[in-house]
């Protein structure tokens, strides 16, 4: 099937009646201003002065000594500004938004990152910017709501359903709906109406154009894998994109296997989810046998969502790209040994991909030829935001520290507090 | 004829348009919701729109996307959608469903549409579901005699308000103004404007929502359009007073405001 907006049978545009003269609009604006060489050049302009593109590729060899002898790259979005992958397509989308005209950009987030790399974007180009965020997530994640703020975007806590990032998503959309003239709905993922997937995954295309270039320059040879996290999937399909054609390139996505396979307890769609449709496209969905979104969970806010691109689910379908579930445990142990091996701090939900790669890589040793295998791996983002997550986790800090921490902080004037100056 | 022809051919006759009343399934229980129906039908509504609570509903305000959530929590099944419906039909009303597509994707579309058209249903409106994508729901609705009805809006082209009301069959849901469902203090002239740009592509009877709540408002609804459909306030008053004391009284002055 090759109409417009379809990856096989996923894709599409479910969506209100209200929203498709805006899509329409958008696909336009897109079409036109990849076709134009002022809007390429702003971008690439852009993207190297001030997200610093383009992103170093790592060696990492201590950490590759328990990767069953494969040798390891690091692709390090992590070293972007904002700390992600994100800013690729938000920079690519806010131009967007100055060019149609419009005055507002609106996001979700889950963790933050999108969340903070729309503010950011919103700032450098002088846009009102209005963040959806989970009410539970702004709990969890208040320095992310801070950072948002200093930003000067509004950050509007979401109550609804289970608070989290798909109810994040139903607000955003709710907003967007009401004020779509003036207001551009920066979505922060592969997945949504088309144009979306498509649009999202080419600003984000440009991660595996230069990995591509990157290992054939210090290999001379292209990688036996790719390996990336999948939540919504922007960072996944970024880098998977510049690899579809070779067949000899293994693919392989790492979905939050949660605490394991209960309902509710994981967010693996490809282990136990149906295809179905969620936020304006058909794609695979955790749902119970009446349609309605299950629960998920994970330890990585950002790969907490029920649903996934539309295109990976063609790409699960079709077998060019191999789905699995990495669990929580699995995949903090990862971070940690790339703390201590590295000196890498990497974002949670990047430790999911850095898990499966050692699970491969593992795999791979068995058939062991003369040349170890090369394996890619895309560090989407840095660790910074999940330090307190980690903290808890290995038991760093005790609980009470913390909560004696912040009453102290609570206590003291900002202007008193000066610290020990390092 | 079919019930809907026959509900807005009455009307017709008698010199008024139709109230369309919603309620969801299941809101705040399932015996609660069946009885509040019935109340809707005798008190004057001549199509109820029952809705099927679901987890996502980013078509609705936070009155109806409440109303969900605690029909869920309360474990409303989609099976017991068909019970409401038959309450309806039995109640001397003509039900129609309103539904976002997931769930009736997962109950699979020609099983929905024969269980909807055995228990008594007419149509189905779906929110999130445009005709470009309803290709097996509107093969599904022939077969089974049951009306699609999608839904214009005020940002709709024309070319988008004629391949809609092409593939509309009973009547065509006229979005009053831009948003979500709930009640606004007036529906103001983009109602009036894009009823009349899409009376002129269809002869099929124009109704009219979002945002209304009172018998004031539907009468000014009714001046210019064929339905006025009614929400968010109905379902506030099943909230407010769950002995539907107060949904008989609102729904009697939305019936009387459709015939001024």
């Amino acid at each position: 099937m090759s109409a417009p907006g379809r990856f096989g049978a996923f894709g599409g545009r479910y969506v209100p009646e209200a929203l498709v003269a805006a899509l329409e609009e958008l696909e336009g604006a897109w079409t036109d201003a990849v076709a134009d060489p002022k809007f390429v050049a702003e971008l690439d302009q852009l993207q190297r002065d001030y997200t610093g593109r383009p992103s170093p590729l790592t060696e990492v060899r201590r950490f590759a000594e328990h990767a069953g002898g494969a040798r390891v790259f690091l692709k390090r979005e992590d070293l972007n500004h904002t700390g992600s992958h994100k800013i690729n397509n938000v920079l690519g989308q806010a131009l967007l938004t100055v060019r149609m005209g419009k005055r507002r950009v609106i996001a979700e987030t889950g963790a933050g990152q999108h969340g903070v790399a729309t503010a950011t974007a919103a700032a450098l180009m002088g846009l009102d910017c209005t963040v959806y965020m989970g009410e539970v997530d702004t709990r969890r994640q208040a320095l992310n709501v801070a950072r948002m703020r200093l930003l000067g975007a509004e950050v509007v806590p979401v109550a609804t359903g289970s608070a989290t990032l798909k109810d994040a998503i139903n607000e955003a959309m709710r907003d967007w709906v009401t004020n779509v003239e003036g207001t551009h709905y920066l979505l922060g993922t592969v997945t949504g109406p088309h144009p979306f997937p498509s649009m999202v995954r080419d600003f984000h295309s440009v991660i595996g154009r230069e990995a591509r270039e990157q290992v054939l320059e210090r290999v001379g040879r292209l990688p036996d894998a790719v390996c990336a996290c999948v939540g919504g999937g922007s960072n996944a399909i970024g880098i998977f994109s510049a690899f579809l054609d070779d067949p000899a390139v293994r693919l392989h996505g790492y979905e939050a296997g949660g605490e394991g396979i209960a309902p509710g307890r994981h967010a693996s769609r490809f282990s136990g989810g149906v295809p179905g449709v969620l936020h304006g496209a058909a794609t695979y969905v955790l749902q119970d046998e009446d349609g309605q979104t299950m629960e998920t969970h994970s330890v990585s806010a950002g790969l907490d969502y029920p649903s996934v691109g539309p295109e990976h689910a063609f790409l699960h379908d079709s077998g060019r790209v191999t789905y699995e579930p990495v669990t929580d445990d699995e995949a903090m142990d990862a971070f940690a040994l790339l703390c201590r091996t590295e000196g890498i701090i990497p974002a949670i939900e990047s430790a999911h991909a850095l898990a499966g790669t050692l699970r491969l890589g593992q795999a791979m040793a068995r058939d062991a030829n003369e040349e170890p295998p090369v394996l890619l791996v895309n560090l989407s983002g840095r660790g910074d935001k999940d330090v307190d997550t980690a903290a808890r986790w290995f038991g760093l800090v005790d609980g009470q520290d913390l909560v004696e921490a912040e009453q102290l902080k609570a206590d003291e004037p900002v202007a008193e507090a000066e610290g020990s100056g390092w | 004829m079919s019930p809907l022809e026959e509900v807005f051919s009455r009307c017709r006759d008698e010199g008024r348009a139709a109230l369309v009343a919603y309620l969801p399934a299941g809101y705040p229980d399932l015996a609660t919701s069946v009885a509040a129906v019935r109340v809707l039908a005798e008190a004057g509504a001549d199509i109820v729109e029952v809705g099927v609570p679901y987890t996502d509903p980013l078509m609705d305000g936070p009155v109806v996307e409440r109303a969900a959530t605690a029909a869920l929590k309360n474990g409303f099944r989609l099976s017991q959608l068909f019970d409401v419906v038959r309450a309806v039909a039995e109640a001397g009303a003509v039900p129609v469903v309103m539904a976002y597509w997931n769930p009736v994707l997962r109950y699979g579309p020609d099983r929905f549409a024969a269980d909807l058209a055995a228990a008594g249903g007419a149509g189905l409106i779906t929110p999130d579901l445009i005709p470009d994508e309803a290709g097996a729901w509107r093969a599904a609705a022939d077969e089974h005699g049951l009306a699609p009805i999608f839904l214009v809006a005020p940002s709709s082209t024309d070319e988008r308000l004629r391949t809609t009301v092409e593939a509309c069959r009973g009547f065509v849901y006229v979005a009053a103004t831009m948003g979500v469902t709930g009640v606004r203090s007036s529906v103001g002239a983009s109602a009036r404007t894009l009823v009349e740009r899409t009376r002129s592509l269809t002869d099929l009877p124009l109704c009219v929502g979002l945002g209304l709540s009172t018998g004031d408002q539907a009468a000014e609804v009714a001046a210019f359009a064929d339905g006025a459909i009614v929400g968010s306030a109905l379902v506030r008053a099943v909230g407010e007073d769950p002995t539907l004391g107060r949904l008989r009284e609102l729904t009697q002055e939305l019936a009387e405001g459709v015939r001024r």
